[in-house]
Protein backbone atom coordinates (compact mmCIF):
# COMPACT_ATOMS: atom_id res chain seq x y z
CA UNK A 1 0.00 0.00 0.00
CA UNK A 2 2.85 2.44 1.42
CA UNK A 3 4.98 1.39 -1.52
CA UNK A 4 2.19 2.07 -4.34
CA UNK A 5 1.95 5.43 -2.85
CA UNK A 6 5.28 6.08 -3.14
CA UNK A 7 5.83 5.03 -7.37
CA UNK A 8 2.75 7.15 -7.76
CA UNK A 9 4.18 10.04 -6.45
CA UNK A 10 7.43 9.66 -8.04
CA UNK A 11 5.46 8.78 -11.51
CA UNK A 12 3.85 12.37 -10.78
CA UNK A 13 6.67 14.22 -9.69
CA UNK A 14 8.70 13.20 -13.40
CA UNK A 15 5.27 14.54 -15.48
CA UNK A 16 4.57 14.76 -17.92
CA UNK A 17 7.16 12.56 -19.54
CA UNK A 18 7.89 12.81 -23.16
CA UNK A 19 4.56 10.50 -24.22
CA UNK A 20 2.29 12.58 -22.27
CA UNK A 21 3.68 15.94 -23.55
CA UNK A 22 3.37 14.35 -27.16
CA UNK A 23 0.20 13.25 -26.22
CA UNK A 24 -1.17 16.52 -24.96
CA UNK A 25 0.02 18.05 -27.93
CA UNK A 26 -1.41 15.96 -30.59
CA UNK A 27 -4.44 16.13 -28.48
CA UNK A 28 -4.43 19.49 -28.97
CA UNK A 29 -3.82 19.38 -32.41
CA UNK A 30 -6.53 17.28 -33.58
CA UNK A 31 -9.17 19.70 -31.56
CA UNK A 32 -7.89 22.77 -33.26
CA UNK A 33 -8.06 20.96 -36.73
CA UNK A 34 -11.35 18.72 -35.91
CA UNK A 35 -13.69 21.88 -36.89
CA UNK A 36 -11.98 22.27 -40.02
CA UNK A 37 -11.31 18.60 -41.11
CA UNK A 38 -15.60 18.19 -40.65
CA UNK A 39 -16.32 20.84 -42.74
CA UNK A 40 -14.26 20.06 -45.65
CA UNK A 41 -14.95 16.24 -45.42
CA UNK A 42 -18.34 16.58 -44.48
CA UNK A 43 -18.44 19.48 -47.94
CA UNK A 44 -17.87 16.73 -50.20
CA UNK A 45 -20.44 14.18 -49.18
CA UNK A 46 -23.75 13.71 -50.23
CA UNK A 47 -26.89 14.22 -48.17
CA UNK A 48 -27.65 10.36 -47.18
CA UNK A 49 -23.37 9.88 -46.61
CA UNK A 50 -23.68 12.98 -44.00
CA UNK A 51 -25.97 11.34 -41.78
CA UNK A 52 -24.34 7.99 -41.88
CA UNK A 53 -20.67 8.84 -42.08
CA UNK A 54 -20.42 12.12 -40.41
CA UNK A 55 -16.46 11.23 -39.15
CA UNK A 56 -15.45 9.62 -41.52
CA UNK A 57 -13.74 10.71 -44.98
CA UNK A 58 -16.36 11.12 -47.50
CA UNK A 59 -16.74 7.72 -49.36
CA UNK A 60 -17.63 8.78 -53.01
CA UNK A 61 -16.26 12.58 -52.90
CA UNK A 62 -18.81 14.66 -54.68
CA UNK A 63 -18.15 18.68 -55.73
CA UNK A 64 -21.91 18.69 -56.50
CA UNK A 65 -21.79 20.90 -52.93
CA UNK A 66 -19.70 23.43 -54.29
CA UNK A 67 -21.16 23.36 -57.79
CA UNK A 68 -24.96 24.58 -55.57
CA UNK A 69 -23.53 26.65 -53.98
CA UNK A 70 -21.61 28.57 -56.42
CA UNK A 71 -24.68 28.76 -58.29
CA UNK A 72 -26.21 30.50 -55.29
CA UNK A 73 -27.46 33.82 -57.02
CA UNK A 74 -25.77 36.24 -54.83
CA UNK A 75 -22.62 34.25 -53.74
CA UNK A 76 -20.49 35.61 -56.80
CA UNK A 77 -21.60 39.35 -55.71
CA UNK A 78 -20.69 38.93 -51.69
CA UNK A 79 -17.71 37.18 -51.94
CA UNK A 80 -17.53 40.31 -54.37
CA UNK A 81 -18.70 42.46 -51.67
CA UNK A 82 -16.03 41.56 -49.24
CA UNK A 83 -13.19 41.46 -51.46
CA UNK A 84 -13.97 44.95 -52.09
CA UNK A 85 -14.75 46.18 -48.89
CA UNK A 86 -11.43 44.61 -47.19
CA UNK A 87 -9.43 46.22 -49.83
CA UNK A 88 -10.75 49.33 -50.14
CA UNK A 89 -11.11 49.85 -45.85
CA UNK A 90 -7.79 48.31 -45.18
CA UNK A 91 -5.89 50.56 -47.86
CA UNK A 92 -7.94 53.88 -46.75
CA UNK A 93 -7.20 53.22 -42.82
CA UNK A 94 -3.34 52.20 -43.70
CA UNK A 95 -3.05 55.78 -45.69
CA UNK A 96 -4.13 57.45 -43.38
CA UNK A 97 -2.64 55.72 -40.41
CA UNK A 98 0.77 56.07 -42.28
CA UNK A 99 0.26 59.93 -42.16
CA UNK A 100 -0.72 59.87 -38.38
CA UNK A 101 1.95 57.30 -37.16
CA UNK A 102 4.48 59.50 -39.03
CA UNK A 103 3.65 62.51 -37.65
CA UNK A 104 3.54 61.01 -33.87
CA UNK A 105 6.99 59.11 -34.10
CA UNK A 106 9.13 62.20 -36.04
CA UNK A 107 7.21 65.41 -35.79
CA UNK A 108 7.19 68.00 -32.60
CA UNK A 109 3.89 69.45 -31.83
CA UNK A 110 2.29 70.48 -28.68
CA UNK A 111 0.15 67.52 -26.96
CA UNK A 112 1.95 64.90 -29.37
CA UNK A 113 2.44 62.38 -26.83
CA UNK A 114 -0.73 62.94 -25.20
CA UNK A 115 -2.82 62.77 -28.25
CA UNK A 116 -0.99 59.36 -28.86
CA UNK A 117 -1.77 57.93 -25.35
CA UNK A 118 -5.45 58.90 -25.97
CA UNK A 119 -5.64 57.03 -29.31
CA UNK A 120 -4.45 53.73 -28.52
CA UNK A 121 -7.07 52.81 -25.94
CA UNK A 122 -9.60 53.29 -28.51
CA UNK A 123 -9.03 49.39 -29.32
CA UNK A 124 -11.10 48.28 -26.33
CA UNK A 125 -14.40 50.33 -27.36
CA UNK A 126 -16.85 47.82 -28.10
CA UNK A 127 -18.19 47.99 -31.94
CA UNK A 128 -21.68 47.64 -30.73
CA UNK A 129 -21.38 51.07 -28.83
CA UNK A 130 -20.74 52.63 -32.14
CA UNK A 131 -23.81 50.98 -33.73
CA UNK A 132 -26.35 52.90 -32.62
CA UNK A 133 -25.40 56.42 -32.94
CA UNK A 134 -23.81 55.35 -36.58
CA UNK A 135 -26.97 53.81 -37.48
CA UNK A 136 -28.96 56.71 -37.19
CA UNK A 137 -26.69 59.37 -38.69
CA UNK A 138 -25.80 57.13 -41.28
CA UNK A 139 -29.02 56.87 -42.23
CA UNK A 140 -29.77 60.28 -42.38
CA UNK A 141 -26.80 60.27 -44.76
CA UNK A 142 -27.68 57.40 -47.15
CA UNK A 143 -25.08 55.63 -46.10
CA UNK A 144 -26.95 52.33 -45.17
CA UNK A 145 -27.28 49.85 -47.39
CA UNK A 146 -24.50 51.87 -49.07
CA UNK A 147 -21.35 50.25 -48.69
CA UNK A 148 -19.88 53.64 -48.23
CA UNK A 149 -20.59 53.33 -44.88
CA UNK A 150 -19.41 49.98 -43.29
CA UNK A 151 -15.96 51.36 -45.44
CA UNK A 152 -15.98 54.66 -43.47
CA UNK A 153 -16.45 52.52 -39.77
CA UNK A 154 -13.92 49.73 -40.61
CA UNK A 155 -11.62 52.21 -41.63
CA UNK A 156 -11.86 54.55 -38.52
CA UNK A 157 -11.97 50.88 -36.42
CA UNK A 158 -8.48 50.01 -37.71
CA UNK A 159 -7.10 53.22 -36.79
CA UNK A 160 -5.87 53.03 -33.29
CA UNK A 161 -4.45 49.69 -34.02
CA UNK A 162 -2.97 50.79 -37.23
CA UNK A 163 -1.24 54.09 -35.63
CA UNK A 164 -0.42 52.07 -32.69
CA UNK A 165 1.74 49.61 -35.02
CA UNK A 166 2.99 51.67 -37.19
CA UNK A 167 4.59 54.55 -34.98
CA UNK A 168 6.23 52.20 -32.69
CA UNK A 169 7.85 50.83 -35.83
CA UNK A 170 9.01 54.31 -37.08
CA UNK A 171 10.70 55.29 -33.73
CA UNK A 172 12.76 52.66 -33.85
CA UNK A 173 14.35 53.83 -37.14
CA UNK A 174 17.22 56.05 -36.74
CA UNK A 175 16.32 59.78 -36.45
CA UNK A 176 19.37 60.49 -38.22
CA UNK A 177 18.18 59.32 -41.80
CA UNK A 178 15.20 61.96 -41.75
CA UNK A 179 17.74 64.83 -40.62
CA UNK A 180 19.78 63.58 -43.18
CA UNK A 181 17.56 63.47 -45.84
CA UNK A 182 15.76 66.82 -44.96
CA UNK A 183 19.01 68.41 -44.86
CA UNK A 184 19.22 67.07 -48.66
CA UNK A 185 16.28 69.34 -49.65
CA UNK A 186 13.88 66.10 -49.06
CA UNK A 187 10.43 67.46 -47.97
CA UNK A 188 8.79 65.72 -45.56
CA UNK A 189 6.51 63.84 -47.48
CA UNK A 190 9.53 62.38 -49.35
CA UNK A 191 11.21 61.29 -46.31
CA UNK A 192 7.70 59.56 -45.74
CA UNK A 193 7.17 57.78 -48.87
CA UNK A 194 10.75 57.66 -50.13
CA UNK A 195 12.67 56.32 -47.19
CA UNK A 196 10.58 55.11 -44.25
CA UNK A 197 7.48 53.20 -46.13
CA UNK A 198 10.47 50.94 -47.68
CA UNK A 199 12.21 50.46 -44.55
CA UNK A 200 8.64 49.67 -42.50
CA UNK A 201 7.32 47.03 -44.68
CA UNK A 202 7.30 44.29 -42.08
CA UNK A 203 5.20 46.65 -39.80
CA UNK A 204 3.04 47.25 -43.09
CA UNK A 205 2.54 43.88 -43.86
CA UNK A 206 1.51 43.00 -40.41
CA UNK A 207 -0.93 45.36 -39.95
CA UNK A 208 -2.52 44.57 -43.84
CA UNK A 209 -2.79 40.76 -43.07
CA UNK A 210 -4.44 41.42 -38.92
CA UNK A 211 -6.98 44.52 -40.52
CA UNK A 212 -8.04 42.08 -43.53
CA UNK A 213 -8.83 39.28 -41.31
CA UNK A 214 -10.76 41.35 -39.40
CA UNK A 215 -13.15 42.93 -41.73
CA UNK A 216 -13.13 39.74 -44.07
CA UNK A 217 -14.06 37.92 -40.53
CA UNK A 218 -16.65 41.04 -39.16
CA UNK A 219 -20.16 40.45 -39.08
CA UNK A 220 -22.37 43.28 -36.51
CA UNK A 221 -21.62 46.27 -38.75
CA UNK A 222 -21.58 44.60 -42.06
CA UNK A 223 -25.03 43.05 -40.51
CA UNK A 224 -26.60 46.10 -39.66
CA UNK A 225 -25.14 48.72 -42.24
CA UNK A 226 -26.36 46.24 -45.16
CA UNK A 227 -29.39 45.11 -45.08
CA UNK A 228 -30.30 44.22 -48.66
CA UNK A 229 -28.99 40.81 -49.92
CA UNK A 230 -27.61 42.25 -52.75
CA UNK A 231 -24.70 44.32 -50.79
CA UNK A 232 -23.86 41.65 -47.99
CA UNK A 233 -20.89 40.37 -47.73
CA UNK A 234 -19.60 36.94 -47.87
CA UNK A 235 -19.69 36.47 -44.09
CA UNK A 236 -23.19 37.74 -43.87
CA UNK A 237 -24.80 36.25 -46.27
CA UNK A 238 -23.59 32.92 -45.16
CA UNK A 239 -24.64 32.87 -41.96
CA UNK A 240 -28.05 34.78 -42.72
CA UNK A 241 -29.28 33.28 -46.11
CA UNK A 242 -27.14 30.13 -46.40
CA UNK A 243 -27.82 29.00 -42.62
CA UNK A 244 -31.73 29.04 -43.52
CA UNK A 245 -31.77 27.88 -46.70
CA UNK A 246 -29.72 25.42 -46.35
CA UNK A 247 -30.58 23.73 -42.83
CA UNK A 248 -31.34 20.42 -43.71
CA UNK A 249 -28.72 20.36 -46.30
CA UNK A 250 -25.28 20.54 -44.35
CA UNK A 251 -23.07 19.07 -46.57
CA UNK A 252 -24.30 22.21 -49.33
CA UNK A 253 -23.64 25.10 -46.26
CA UNK A 254 -20.42 23.22 -45.44
CA UNK A 255 -19.13 24.15 -48.43
CA UNK A 256 -20.22 27.84 -48.45
CA UNK A 257 -18.33 27.93 -45.10
CA UNK A 258 -15.31 26.01 -46.96
CA UNK A 259 -15.48 29.13 -50.12
CA UNK A 260 -15.71 31.99 -47.09
CA UNK A 261 -12.37 30.33 -45.32
CA UNK A 262 -10.01 29.59 -48.21
CA UNK A 263 -9.37 33.31 -48.85
CA UNK A 264 -8.76 33.55 -45.22
CA UNK A 265 -6.49 30.20 -44.82
CA UNK A 266 -4.33 31.42 -47.78
CA UNK A 267 -3.42 34.36 -46.70
CA UNK A 268 -2.89 32.73 -43.13
CA UNK A 269 -0.20 30.36 -45.06
CA UNK A 270 1.25 33.19 -46.56
CA UNK A 271 1.91 35.78 -43.58
CA UNK A 272 1.62 33.51 -40.77
CA UNK A 273 4.93 35.47 -39.76
CA UNK A 274 3.50 38.73 -40.10
CA UNK A 275 0.68 37.84 -38.27
CA UNK A 276 1.87 36.63 -34.99
CA UNK A 277 4.60 38.91 -34.75
CA UNK A 278 2.15 41.58 -35.35
CA UNK A 279 -0.14 40.38 -32.57
CA UNK A 280 2.60 39.58 -30.19
CA UNK A 281 4.44 42.83 -30.75
CA UNK A 282 6.06 44.32 -27.40
CA UNK A 283 4.96 41.22 -25.26
CA UNK A 284 7.96 39.23 -25.15
CA UNK A 285 9.88 41.31 -22.84
CA UNK B 1 16.76 71.84 -35.74
CA UNK B 2 14.52 69.84 -38.34
CA UNK B 3 11.96 72.26 -37.30
CA UNK B 4 12.83 75.00 -39.76
CA UNK B 5 11.75 72.66 -42.34
CA UNK B 6 8.22 71.95 -40.83
CA UNK B 7 5.94 74.44 -40.69
CA UNK B 8 3.96 74.64 -36.85
CA UNK B 9 0.85 73.13 -38.92
CA UNK B 10 2.69 70.25 -41.09
CA UNK B 11 2.19 67.59 -38.01
CA UNK B 12 -1.93 68.84 -38.01
CA UNK B 13 -2.12 68.23 -41.67
CA UNK B 14 -0.72 64.86 -41.27
CA UNK B 15 -2.88 63.96 -38.09
CA UNK B 16 -5.95 65.36 -39.71
CA UNK B 17 -7.96 62.68 -41.88
CA UNK B 18 -7.14 60.23 -38.89
CA UNK B 19 -8.39 63.07 -36.52
CA UNK B 20 -11.04 63.43 -38.38
CA UNK B 21 -12.10 59.83 -39.03
CA UNK B 22 -11.64 58.85 -35.46
CA UNK B 23 -13.97 61.62 -34.04
CA UNK B 24 -16.34 60.68 -36.11
CA UNK B 25 -16.26 56.78 -35.80
CA UNK B 26 -15.34 56.57 -31.89
CA UNK B 27 -15.89 60.36 -30.30
CA UNK B 28 -18.84 61.57 -31.69
CA UNK B 29 -20.87 57.59 -30.87
CA UNK B 30 -19.85 57.85 -27.63
CA UNK B 31 -21.36 61.60 -26.67
CA UNK B 32 -24.86 60.86 -29.07
CA UNK B 33 -25.03 57.73 -27.26
CA UNK B 34 -24.86 59.04 -23.75
CA UNK B 35 -27.24 62.11 -24.68
CA UNK B 36 -29.21 59.44 -26.28
CA UNK B 37 -29.88 57.47 -23.15
CA UNK B 38 -30.95 60.54 -21.34
CA UNK B 39 -33.31 62.14 -23.44
CA UNK B 40 -36.33 61.45 -25.14
CA UNK B 41 -38.21 62.78 -28.33
CA UNK B 42 -41.41 63.73 -27.73
CA UNK B 43 -43.57 65.52 -30.38
CA UNK B 44 -40.43 66.14 -32.10
CA UNK B 45 -39.30 68.07 -28.85
CA UNK B 46 -36.09 66.50 -27.11
CA UNK B 47 -36.80 65.89 -23.15
CA UNK B 48 -34.83 65.63 -20.29
CA UNK B 49 -35.69 62.06 -18.75
CA UNK B 50 -32.92 61.71 -16.43
CA UNK B 51 -31.61 58.21 -15.46
CA UNK B 52 -34.88 56.75 -16.37
CA UNK B 53 -34.12 54.62 -19.20
CA UNK B 54 -31.38 53.51 -17.20
CA UNK B 55 -33.53 52.56 -14.26
CA UNK B 56 -35.52 50.81 -16.93
CA UNK B 57 -32.77 48.87 -18.09
CA UNK B 58 -32.16 47.71 -14.56
CA UNK B 59 -35.27 46.67 -14.00
CA UNK B 60 -35.64 44.36 -17.19
CA UNK B 61 -34.43 40.77 -15.79
CA UNK B 62 -33.18 39.84 -19.78
CA UNK B 63 -30.59 43.00 -18.92
CA UNK B 64 -29.52 40.95 -15.22
CA UNK B 65 -29.17 37.50 -17.44
CA UNK B 66 -27.40 39.23 -19.61
CA UNK B 67 -25.13 40.49 -17.77
CA UNK B 68 -25.11 37.27 -15.75
CA UNK B 69 -24.03 35.23 -19.00
CA UNK B 70 -21.16 37.78 -19.41
CA UNK B 71 -19.80 37.10 -15.78
CA UNK B 72 -20.62 33.31 -16.22
CA UNK B 73 -18.26 33.78 -19.72
CA UNK B 74 -15.20 35.18 -17.44
CA UNK B 75 -14.77 31.66 -16.02
CA UNK B 76 -13.11 30.73 -19.17
CA UNK B 77 -9.94 32.78 -18.39
CA UNK B 78 -8.43 30.92 -15.99
CA UNK B 79 -9.05 28.19 -18.12
CA UNK B 80 -7.19 30.14 -21.09
CA UNK B 81 -4.29 30.76 -18.98
CA UNK B 82 -3.62 27.82 -17.32
CA UNK B 83 -4.16 25.92 -20.77
CA UNK B 84 -2.23 28.95 -22.54
CA UNK B 85 0.52 28.15 -19.74
CA UNK B 86 1.16 24.73 -20.35
CA UNK B 87 0.32 24.15 -24.33
CA UNK B 88 3.07 27.21 -24.74
CA UNK B 89 5.90 25.32 -22.06
CA UNK B 90 5.07 22.26 -24.32
CA UNK B 91 6.00 23.72 -27.34
CA UNK B 92 9.22 26.16 -25.89
CA UNK B 93 10.88 23.28 -24.79
CA UNK B 94 10.93 21.62 -28.57
CA UNK B 95 9.18 19.09 -27.53
CA UNK B 96 9.16 17.00 -31.32
CA UNK B 97 7.24 18.00 -33.80
CA UNK B 98 6.67 21.68 -32.03
CA UNK B 99 7.06 23.70 -34.93
CA UNK B 100 4.15 22.45 -36.74
CA UNK B 101 2.42 22.63 -33.21
CA UNK B 102 3.06 25.90 -33.23
CA UNK B 103 1.44 27.06 -36.86
CA UNK B 104 -1.25 24.62 -36.23
CA UNK B 105 -2.53 26.14 -32.96
CA UNK B 106 -3.32 29.82 -34.42
CA UNK B 107 -5.18 28.61 -37.19
CA UNK B 108 -8.49 29.48 -35.24
CA UNK B 109 -7.63 32.57 -35.25
CA UNK B 110 -7.81 33.63 -38.79
CA UNK B 111 -11.45 31.35 -38.68
CA UNK B 112 -14.78 33.93 -38.73
CA UNK B 113 -16.67 33.45 -35.60
CA UNK B 114 -19.47 32.71 -37.88
CA UNK B 115 -17.84 29.89 -39.66
CA UNK B 116 -16.83 28.69 -36.69
CA UNK B 117 -20.08 28.89 -34.81
CA UNK B 118 -21.94 27.30 -37.61
CA UNK B 119 -19.44 24.15 -37.76
CA UNK B 120 -19.71 23.51 -34.13
CA UNK B 121 -23.44 23.84 -33.92
CA UNK B 122 -23.57 21.10 -35.65
CA UNK B 123 -20.87 19.19 -34.25
CA UNK B 124 -22.57 19.72 -30.75
CA UNK B 125 -26.06 19.11 -31.49
CA UNK B 126 -28.51 16.14 -30.33
CA UNK B 127 -27.33 13.65 -33.12
CA UNK B 128 -23.76 15.95 -33.60
CA UNK B 129 -20.18 14.09 -33.39
CA UNK B 130 -19.44 15.26 -30.07
CA UNK B 131 -22.67 13.15 -28.62
CA UNK B 132 -21.68 10.42 -30.41
CA UNK B 133 -18.22 10.23 -29.36
CA UNK B 134 -19.47 10.95 -25.60
CA UNK B 135 -22.10 7.46 -26.47
CA UNK B 136 -19.42 5.28 -28.14
CA UNK B 137 -17.71 5.61 -24.92
CA UNK B 138 -20.73 4.74 -22.88
CA UNK B 139 -21.38 8.17 -21.26
CA UNK B 140 -25.28 8.14 -22.95
CA UNK B 141 -26.48 10.12 -20.16
CA UNK B 142 -24.38 12.70 -20.89
CA UNK B 143 -25.56 13.17 -24.46
CA UNK B 144 -27.78 16.23 -24.90
CA UNK B 145 -28.56 18.95 -27.64
CA UNK B 146 -25.65 21.09 -25.97
CA UNK B 147 -26.73 24.37 -27.71
CA UNK B 148 -30.81 23.88 -27.24
CA UNK B 149 -30.91 23.05 -23.67
CA UNK B 150 -30.84 26.32 -21.16
CA UNK B 151 -28.32 24.44 -18.44
CA UNK B 152 -25.69 23.75 -21.01
CA UNK B 153 -26.05 26.13 -23.76
CA UNK B 154 -23.56 29.12 -22.72
CA UNK B 155 -21.12 26.66 -21.44
CA UNK B 156 -21.18 25.28 -25.06
CA UNK B 157 -20.86 28.69 -26.53
CA UNK B 158 -18.03 29.09 -23.81
CA UNK B 159 -16.41 26.25 -24.87
CA UNK B 160 -16.45 27.33 -28.26
CA UNK B 161 -14.58 30.88 -26.93
CA UNK B 162 -12.08 29.16 -25.38
CA UNK B 163 -11.31 27.15 -29.04
CA UNK B 164 -10.97 30.52 -30.75
CA UNK B 165 -9.05 32.41 -28.00
CA UNK B 166 -6.62 29.79 -26.81
CA UNK B 167 -3.81 30.45 -29.95
CA UNK B 168 -3.31 33.70 -29.25
CA UNK B 169 -2.63 33.19 -25.37
CA UNK B 170 -0.07 30.09 -26.48
CA UNK B 171 1.56 32.75 -28.94
CA UNK B 172 1.84 35.86 -26.74
CA UNK B 173 3.21 33.05 -23.96
CA UNK B 174 5.43 31.48 -26.46
CA UNK B 175 7.16 35.12 -27.05
CA UNK B 176 7.43 36.14 -23.53
CA UNK B 177 9.17 32.62 -22.68
CA UNK B 178 12.01 32.81 -25.21
CA UNK B 179 13.26 35.81 -23.43
CA UNK B 180 13.53 34.53 -19.71
CA UNK B 181 16.96 33.56 -19.25
CA UNK B 182 18.04 30.38 -19.62
CA UNK B 183 20.04 30.09 -16.49
CA UNK B 184 17.25 30.60 -14.03
CA UNK B 185 15.97 26.94 -15.79
CA UNK B 186 19.19 25.82 -15.29
CA UNK B 187 19.62 27.01 -11.81
CA UNK B 188 16.00 25.40 -11.01
CA UNK B 189 17.25 22.56 -12.45
CA UNK B 190 20.46 22.05 -10.57
CA UNK B 191 17.72 22.59 -7.25
CA UNK B 192 16.16 19.69 -8.52
CA UNK B 193 13.01 21.37 -9.53
CA UNK B 194 10.44 19.25 -11.84
CA UNK B 195 8.55 20.40 -14.78
CA UNK B 196 5.55 21.61 -12.64
CA UNK B 197 7.54 23.20 -9.91
CA UNK B 198 9.92 25.06 -12.95
CA UNK B 199 6.52 26.03 -13.88
CA UNK B 200 5.29 27.50 -10.78
CA UNK B 201 8.65 29.02 -9.50
CA UNK B 202 10.31 30.04 -12.63
CA UNK B 203 8.05 30.63 -15.55
CA UNK B 204 4.80 32.00 -13.94
CA UNK B 205 6.63 34.76 -11.69
CA UNK B 206 8.69 35.99 -14.85
CA UNK B 207 5.77 36.18 -16.73
CA UNK B 208 3.29 37.98 -14.95
CA UNK B 209 3.22 41.18 -17.14
CA UNK B 210 2.06 39.18 -19.97
CA UNK B 211 -0.76 37.29 -18.24
CA UNK B 212 -1.87 39.68 -16.79
CA UNK B 213 -2.21 41.83 -20.00
CA UNK B 214 -3.89 38.51 -21.31
CA UNK B 215 -5.99 37.79 -18.71
CA UNK B 216 -7.24 41.74 -18.97
CA UNK B 217 -7.49 41.32 -22.97
CA UNK B 218 -10.23 38.52 -22.02
CA UNK B 219 -11.82 40.13 -19.74
CA UNK B 220 -12.49 42.68 -22.94
CA UNK B 221 -13.53 39.77 -25.15
CA UNK B 222 -15.67 38.12 -22.55
CA UNK B 223 -17.48 41.84 -22.25
CA UNK B 224 -18.20 43.10 -25.69
CA UNK B 225 -16.66 40.99 -28.16
CA UNK B 226 -18.80 37.58 -28.26
CA UNK B 227 -22.12 38.98 -30.05
CA UNK B 228 -20.96 36.63 -33.08
CA UNK B 229 -21.30 33.41 -31.22
CA UNK B 230 -24.35 34.13 -29.41
CA UNK B 231 -25.94 35.27 -33.24
CA UNK B 232 -24.82 32.19 -34.52
CA UNK B 233 -24.63 29.73 -32.20
CA UNK B 234 -28.02 30.58 -30.23
CA UNK B 235 -29.66 34.03 -31.10
CA UNK B 236 -30.15 34.41 -27.58
CA UNK B 237 -31.92 31.24 -27.07
CA UNK B 238 -33.42 27.96 -26.04
CA UNK B 239 -35.52 31.21 -24.39
CA UNK B 240 -33.31 34.21 -23.15
CA UNK B 241 -30.77 31.71 -21.46
CA UNK B 242 -27.55 33.05 -23.65
CA UNK B 243 -28.16 36.70 -23.97
CA UNK B 244 -25.16 38.80 -23.16
CA UNK B 245 -24.81 42.63 -22.75
CA UNK B 246 -24.25 43.19 -26.20
CA UNK B 247 -27.09 41.00 -27.82
CA UNK B 248 -29.24 43.06 -25.30
CA UNK B 249 -28.18 46.15 -26.50
CA UNK B 250 -28.68 45.13 -30.31
CA UNK B 251 -31.99 43.45 -29.78
CA UNK B 252 -33.06 46.46 -27.94
CA UNK B 253 -31.39 48.96 -30.42
CA UNK B 254 -33.07 46.85 -33.96
CA UNK B 255 -35.63 44.21 -33.28
CA UNK B 256 -37.23 46.30 -30.61
CA UNK B 257 -36.60 49.92 -31.44
CA UNK B 258 -36.29 50.57 -27.87
CA UNK B 259 -32.96 53.07 -28.89
CA UNK B 260 -33.14 54.72 -25.57
CA UNK B 261 -32.92 51.36 -23.34
CA UNK B 262 -30.36 50.32 -25.59
CA UNK B 263 -28.29 53.23 -25.16
CA UNK B 264 -28.54 53.13 -21.45
CA UNK B 265 -27.57 49.83 -21.48
CA UNK B 266 -24.57 50.48 -24.07
CA UNK B 267 -23.16 53.35 -21.59
CA UNK B 268 -23.01 50.55 -18.98
CA UNK B 269 -21.24 48.36 -21.28
CA UNK B 270 -18.84 51.67 -21.96
CA UNK B 271 -18.22 51.92 -18.56
CA UNK B 272 -17.10 48.34 -17.78
CA UNK B 273 -14.56 48.27 -20.69
CA UNK B 274 -12.88 51.36 -19.49
CA UNK B 275 -12.42 50.11 -16.14
CA UNK B 276 -10.95 47.53 -17.68
CA UNK B 277 -9.12 49.15 -20.37
CA UNK B 278 -7.70 52.00 -16.97
CA UNK B 279 -7.23 48.52 -15.20
CA UNK B 280 -5.26 47.56 -18.74
CA UNK B 281 -3.06 50.74 -18.61
CA UNK B 282 -2.22 51.18 -15.19
CA UNK B 283 -0.50 47.44 -15.62
CA UNK B 284 1.47 48.13 -18.92
CA UNK B 285 2.63 51.25 -16.93
CA UNK B 286 3.93 49.16 -14.07
CA UNK B 287 5.23 46.62 -16.34
CA UNK B 288 7.22 49.56 -18.46
CA UNK B 289 8.68 50.47 -15.05
CA UNK B 290 9.74 47.17 -13.77
CA UNK B 291 11.23 46.09 -17.29
CA UNK B 292 13.24 49.44 -17.97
Amino acid sequence: MKSSNLINFQRLKRLPSGLVKQLALILLSLLTLFPLYFMITNSFKVQDEFFNNLLGLPQNPILGNFTKILQHPNLGRWFFNSILLTTGSVMVSTIIAILAAYAFALMRFPGRDTLFNLITPLMVIPPIVMVIPMFVLFRQLRLVNNPGGPLIIYSGLMLPFTIYLLRNFFVTIPKEIQDAALIDGCTEFQVLTKIYLPLSRPALVTSIIVNAVWVWNELLIALVFLQTEELRTLIVGITTSLQKRFTLDVPSLMAGLAVATIPMIILYIIGQNALVRGLVAGHDK
Amino acid sequence: MHRSFQSKYTPYLYLSPALILITLVFVYPVFDLIRRSLTKLVDGATTWTGLIAYQNALRDPIFWTSFSNNLRLLISIPILVVLSLIFSSLIFERTGGWRYYRSLIFIPYVLAIPVVGIVFSYILQANGVFNQILRSIGLDSLAREWLGTSATAIWAIMFVVIWKELGFGIVLFLARMSSISEELYDAAKLDGAGWWQQMVYVTIPQMTTVIEFYIIINMITMLSWVFSYVLVMTKGGPGNSTWVLEYFIYQKAFPYSQMQIASAAAVMLLIFAFLLMFMQARLRHQGEGVEG
